[in-house]
Formats: structure tokens, sequence, C-alpha cells
């Protein structure tokens, strides 16, 4: 059918129509303010990490040790009680230097987000957060690293209480 | 279980485009529009209409399938919304199915419709309400990071070079020189304008990924004995899949798409087609960005794992080639509202079935396609198999 219809509806507008006045267009901003409960899992992650402690559970069903924690084994839908404190070094597992941020203005530093897989977890599972300290050409998949912590005083609770991850050895 | 043969009957699109004048509803209805006039149907034919559209943040409009509702045709029929993220387009016109195969209706109108431009600057930025509120938000992440992730994660395992996965862009753009609706056609595209493109996340760089766009697409699915009262080429619908992996997306390896894989069995089981590479003879993998198509081929079981590049190597991936991969120019040519672009491919597949696919056509009388979207946390596969 695409071969016997000659054109096809969709009107292409640019920038400059906008700009220039050209079309009518309604502004507006949505103003969405939410307080989220962290939940039991994520409350005690959070906890954790307040203390200096990247926290995670175990499953006794499949042996499988996750992080973050969470209430139920998304695999074998049984409860995970047993939460095991895990060490704040790891290997990373992939990362990317990014020259845009994620309202996609453009940085000429890159931010490094990575996925590191965190030690005393099972293979492969990590978190996601960022490395520091580091020249982006020497980052490599399977690079040791180490979590580098705001000053005690200063953590609130969060993942942020996590500054990044910096190489174990130098690079 | 029995299940009546379903095939599709009609298609329409509209030109993927950045900005579009028409407003969403404006975009649905001229696709929905040109899928009934295609098989010569009117809206008192369809007796239900199953719409896909991805997430209201895009639109800022809560409820988007009532929003959308009369420009898809859908007042006082029985109507659903599907959403599965960038999974949406090929799992619309599976819901649609199961509406027609299970017998409670006869003509189904499937619609997927995004506009993404009227997110102000950019739509970018709503992409980061996917991302865990708790756990990931805080850090800012970028909808780019977690492609940049997984296509670092899947070259540097498989030891597989830019240029191989430029390849990708290369050909699906030039594909869609051919195509009407396309955003991002370009016929005279090389590898090293992929490779000298602005680095965004590396490696992702500018021309590995599909552009933001609006757009609309629509078909009609029948069951068999009205289809074959409509049209002497119905393409039937020969299998579908679909499967979730886990949200915990740092807790698996993204090297393989095993939920693809998962998606793709359920489909080739009910197809009954045991060996893939041979009796698939055109593919329309999810291609947001180059590396997925290969990604997706391999989760397909199209590929081997980490083979698949060889495919646009070696020419079979080739318009001309044995199984021709993104004729249609793909998400990265055509262009990728999220929910229309994997519709696009259902339309693709189509057309390409029935010989109407104008200079993309696939040489050789093809019989049989796949389709496939992908979307969601890095999680949902979902597939389609046609053939005529």
């Amino acid at each position: 059918m695409t071969a016997k219809i000659k054109s096809f509806p969709g009107t292409s507008l640019s920038e400059e129509d906008f700009d220039q006045g050209k079309i009518l267009f309604n502004f507006d901003e949505l103003n969405g303010k939410f307080a989220w409960d962290t939940g039991i899992a994520i409350g005690r992650y959070l906890a954790s990490l307040k203390d200096g402690v990247i926290l995670g559970a175990r499953c006794g069903t499949c042996r499988k040790i996750v992080v973050p924690p969470r209430v139920v084994c998304e695999w074998c839908f049984r409860p995970m009680q047993e939460y095991v404190p895990l060490q704040d070094t790891g290997t990373v597992n992939t990362f990317s230097l990014c020259y845009v941020t994620w309202d996609m203005q453009r940085v000429k530093n890159p931010e490094i987000p990575a996925v590191i897989e965190i030690d005393g977890a099972s293979p492969l599972h990590g978190i996601m957060h960022l490395l520091g300290e580091v020249d982006p050409q020497k980052i490599h998949i399977g690079m040791r690293v180490k979590a580098v912590w705001k000053n005690a005083r200063e953590r609130g609770g969060a993942i942020t209480d996590i500054l990044y991850f910096k190489p174990l050895e130098e690079v | 279980m029995t299940m009546r043969k379903v095939a599709v009957v009609g298609a329409g699109m509209t030109r993927f485009v950045r900005r579009a004048l028409e407003t969403p509803k404006e975009l649905a209805w001229q696709a929905s529009r040109m899928a009934l006039e295609s098989c010569e149907l009117t809206l008192e034919d369809v007796e239900a209409v199953c719409l896909g559209t991805a997430p209201d943040s895009f639109d800022g409009i809560h409820m988007n399938g009532e929003y959308l509702s009369d420009g898809a045709g859908a007042w006082r029929k029985p109507y659903m919304r599907s959403y599965v993220g960038g999974g949406t387009g090929v799992f619309v016109p599976i819901q649609g199915w199961y509406h027609v195969a299970s017998g409670l209706f006869d003509i189904v109108l499937v619609v997927a419709e995004e506009k993404m431009s009227s997110y102000y600057p950019h739509a970018q930025a709503a992409f980061i309400t996917i991302f865990d509120h708790t756990t990931e938000r805080p850090l800012k992440p970028n909808l780019l990071w977690i492609f940049a992730l997984e296509m670092n994660r899947y070259m540097t395992m498989y030891g597989i070079s830019k240029a191989d996965i430029a390849r990708v862009s290369v050909q699906h753009k030039r594909n869609a020189a051919h195509h009407p609706c396309a955003l991002l056609g370009d016929a005279n595209i090389t590898v090293e304008d992929v490779l000298n493109s602005e680095v965004l996340a590396w490696p992702v760089q500018r021309y590995d990924v599909s552009p933001v766009s609006d757009g609309a697409v629509a078909v009609v699915l029948a069951a068999e004995h009205v289809a074959k009262r409509l049209t002497d080429k119905p393409v039937w619908i020969e299998g579908v899949g679909w499967n979730l992996d886990t949200a915990h997306w740092t807790n698996r390896d993204l090297v393989y798409p095993r939920y693809v894989e998962y998606a793709a069995r359920m489909a080739y089981e009910m197809a009954g087609i045991r060996e893939p590479k041979k009796e698939i003879h055109i593919a329309e993998p999810y291609d947001p960005f180059d590396y997925k198509a290969l990604h997706h081929l391999e989760g397909l079981q199209l590929a081997e794992r980490g083979q698949a590049p060889q495919l646009y190597i070696d020419g079979t991936a080739a318009l001309d080639g044995n199984m021709p991969v993104c004729p249609s120019g793909g998400l990265l040519g055509v262009g990728n509202p999220i929910a229309a672009a994997g519709l696009m491919k259902i339309a693709e597949l189509f057309w390409q079935l029935r010989g109407e696919a104008g200079g993309r056509q696939v040489p050789g009388q093809p019989r049989r396609g796949i389709a496939q979207a992908w979307g969601d946390l890095m999680q949902v596969g979902t597939v389609v198999i046609m053939g005529r």
C-alpha cells in the first residue's frame, strides 16, 4: 500500500515556527510534588547507607544475595527475611562517559555512570552509581572499585551517601 | 485451546516527524482513517478498538488512552489501552490478536500513537521517572545511561567494534530513504558519518540513536472468515509472544536479552517454527539504538550470541540479502514515536509480505516475517510473527 499512496498525513513543524510565532501554543508547567515512603526493605537499605554499609538480602530458597534488598524474591516469590551486610567494594560491570545531563544539557566533563557488582552479593548483582577520581580513558570493565562515602555526619540515609566509587588501586 | 486464525487486512500511518502540527488525537485519526480505507471498511464495521501509547508523562495528560479514544474511533465500543513501555507497539497488535482469536470480535482496529514533542524542551527529561525514585533518581540518571551501559557491556564482552555496530545505523537509514514517512532516511550515510557524530554517552553517539518523533500507525485485524471476504491477500498473524524480566536491571547480565528469547520462543512454538534462521525471511527487530538491533537478533535466535554483526558484514541483513533486517528503515531511519514505531514494524511486514513496499520491497516473494519491540526498564520483549 505504501507503494500506492502518494501523500501521507502529518505536518512537520520547525523550531522557527515557534520562535517566530507562526503557530499558537499553550505553555504550562505541571507542578508535581511527592514524598515517597521508603518501605521496609529499602528503608533498611537507606538506614544502612547512613551507617556506611551497603546492605543486601539473601533468599533462603534460591540462595541468591541481591542488592538492593527486597522483601520478596522475584524468582521464587518467597519472603526474603535475611539482610546481609555487603562490602563497599566491587567490580565495574559496565560504564559510560555521558556528556549530556538528564535534561539534555551538554557538559564538558562527562558524568560516569556505571553498574558496579558489589562484593558479597551474588555474581552479576550490582547497583547503578557513579565513578569518580578516575581518568575516564583508563576505566575498563572488570576494574576494581571502592565506595567514597560522605562524612558520617552529613549522611542522610540516601543513595547519595555514597558520593561515587573510585578505583581500588592507582590507575 | 482452539484459537481462530487472525489476519492483518489493512494498514495506515502518518509521516514520522520531529514535531507535528497535528494533536495526538488528529494523528491517531489520520492513521486509523487510512487503515480502514485501505481495506474498504468503515468504523461501523469495527467491533472493538485496541490502543497503544507510551508514558503519559510525554503528553502531560493523565489517562492518555481516554484522551485519544475519539481519534482512535473508540467511542461506544469495547476499548482498551495497553502499555509496556517501548514494547507497546508490538504488544497492542497482540492484544488485538487475542480479541479476535478468542472469538469475541471479528474485526478489531489497532491504533498506536505517540507525540513526544510536547514535553518541553526535550522528551529526554520525561524519562527520569522510569528510574526508581529512591535508589536511582537521586543520581540524576539519563535515559541514555542505560543504553550506553548495555551497549558497552555487549560490545566489550563479545569484542565487537563500534564500526561494526555503526553498520546497522547506516543500513537502516539507507533503507529508510525509500520510506515515504521517514524522518531520517539517508541514502548516502556512511560508517564514518556515524563514528564522527557527536558523542552523547560513550559508546553512544548521535547517529547510533533514533530520533524523538511524533506519529501514528493503525492496522485492521480480522477473523479468517471475514479476512478472506475482504482481501485475497490477507497476512496472517502466525505467532505471538511476550515476556517480562526483573526490574532490578542491575542484578542480571545486560549482555543478552533473555526476555526477548522467551517471547520469541513462545511465538515460534505457536507458529510451528523450529529453525528460525531458515524460516524467517524478514526481520524487523526493535532498533532504537543500532546495537539494540543486534542484541535483539540474538535474542530472537536469528544469530548466535555475539555474532549478529556478521549478518550486516556478509550482506545477509541487506535489502536483497537472505534475511533482510529492518527493510522499513527501522526506528533509526523512519523515526521513533515509541508505540507507533513498534506498530510501524507490523505495518511494514504487512506491506512487504503483500509485495506493496515500493522502493524498499524485499525481492523473492518473502513468505514470513518477524517483528519485535522492547521496553520498560530493559526488561520486556514483545514478538509477532506474520506470514502469507
